[in-house]
């Protein structure tokens, strides 16, 4: 898949997870996509729901068998 | 003149060390105040006691130092300010809630009108011993129900659609039990639901909505977290219907009621009693 943008949060935690990811969606506009690369537990549990909650899809997920994740997310998808 | 502790007591006022002193436990149902409230309790604490308040581990508030001599002038002040004082002993105590799906975006019920119904309908009832209820919103278990007599936690029963669903693999990813296989390639899915914990991760995470569910309760028996340490157990499936939840609760309490010594609290009765006897009732009532 296609994306417009790619973030890497695997070295912070929550919140700065979804803080970053906010950031990261703000400079993208409505339609295109993220491409964000996250940890297995918390993250995976936490940052997928609170993009649902602000409106963002979630297109698809990788399980990158390293303990990671690969989320594709539609800027404003569920809007 | 003799002074009835007991009475005292039970009308939420605590002896103190200090002789004639009293820490006054208040009435909290769901560890909600109001800013009114509040305002009373602090005038009170100023006027009466020593200028401050005691939190305690169950959502209550205390003030301390209230003397002897002033019982009556510090109930009348505080019912006129709108709050009520507490109750002790051998009765159903205060009623613990987390804030629930009200407010909680993790919470799956509403604990807080939860613990205000059963207030009205259970509160202060007089019982062989102490009883405690608690209300936890879900699975994140921030109340720690089973540390009550009788603890409720949020729960829903998951069910799939195919019709939306778009295979993305995130229910998969989420769910702390490993109970849903997402093949993206034969776009199919499998739950199962044996094993599933009632969490609704699922739920909350689907990006289109096909997952959904039913939000229902999941009841503990017999936690106690004082001289004894027991986690509460949970023998029945969840419970959907609120009115199926009271008639579980009125038939917990006859059975304390009617098989209880004196001074004998809810879990230790259940282990002389027999759990199994207890259970066959309650699931009976609950089906």
């Amino acid at each position: 898949m296609k994306s417009d943008a790619f973030l890497d949060i695997t070295d912070v935690v929550c919140p700065i997870t979804f803080v970053k990811t906010k950031v990261a969606l703000e400079d993208l506009d409505d339609g295109q996509i993220l491409e964000l690369r996250l940890n297995d537990g918390e993250p995976v549990q936490n940052v997928p729901r609170s993009l649902k909650d602000e409106g963002h899809k979630v297109l698809t997920l990788e399980d990158n068998g390293d303990g990671t994740f690969t989320l594709w997310i539609e800027k404003a998808g569920l809007s | 003149m003799s002074t009835n502790y007991k009475e005292l007591k039970k009308g939420g006022f605590m002896r103190q060390r200090q002789p004639n002193y009293f820490s006054m436990r208040l009435k909290s149902v769901g560890g909600h105040f109001t800013a009114e409230q509040l305002d009373t309790i602090q005038n009170v604490a100023k006027k009466f006691g020593k200028g401050y308040i005691h939190l305690t581990s169950r959502q209550g508030i205390e003030i301390p130092f209230i003397h002897l001599n002033d019982v009556d002038a510090v109930k009348k002040f505080l019912s006129e300010g709108g709050v009520q004082v507490g109750v002790c002993g051998a009765r159903v105590r205060t009623i613990t809630a987390c804030q629930g799906n009200a407010i909680c975006p993790s919470g799956l019920i509403d604990t807080v009108h939860l613990a205000k119904e059963f207030d009205k309908r259970y509160g202060g009832r007089e019982l062989p011993h102490k009883f405690k209820f608690g209300f936890t919103g879900c699975r994140n278990n921030c109340l720690k129900a089973e540390e009550n007599d009788m603890g409720v936690k949020g729960g829903v029963k998951p069910a799939w659609k195919s019709e939306t669903c778009t295979f993305c693999g995130l229910c998969q990813a989420v769910c702390p039990q490993k109970t849903i296989t997402v093949d993206k390639i034969s776009r199919s899915v499998t739950f199962d639901e044996n094993n599933c914990l009632y969490c609704g991760k699922c739920i909350k995470s689907c990006p289109s909505d096909a997952w959904q569910g039913e939000s229902g309760f999941i009841i503990s028996f017999g936690g106690l977290y004082g001289n004894r340490i027991a986690v509460g157990e949970n023998f029945l499936p969840i419970v959907f219907d609120e009115e199926k939840l009271y008639s579980i609760v009125d038939a917990t309490l006859k059975f304390f009621a009617d098989n209880a010594k004196s001074g004998e609290r809810f879990r230790n009765m259940l282990d002389r009693v027999g759990w199994e006897k207890f259970s066959d009732v309650i699931t009976e009532v609950a089906k």
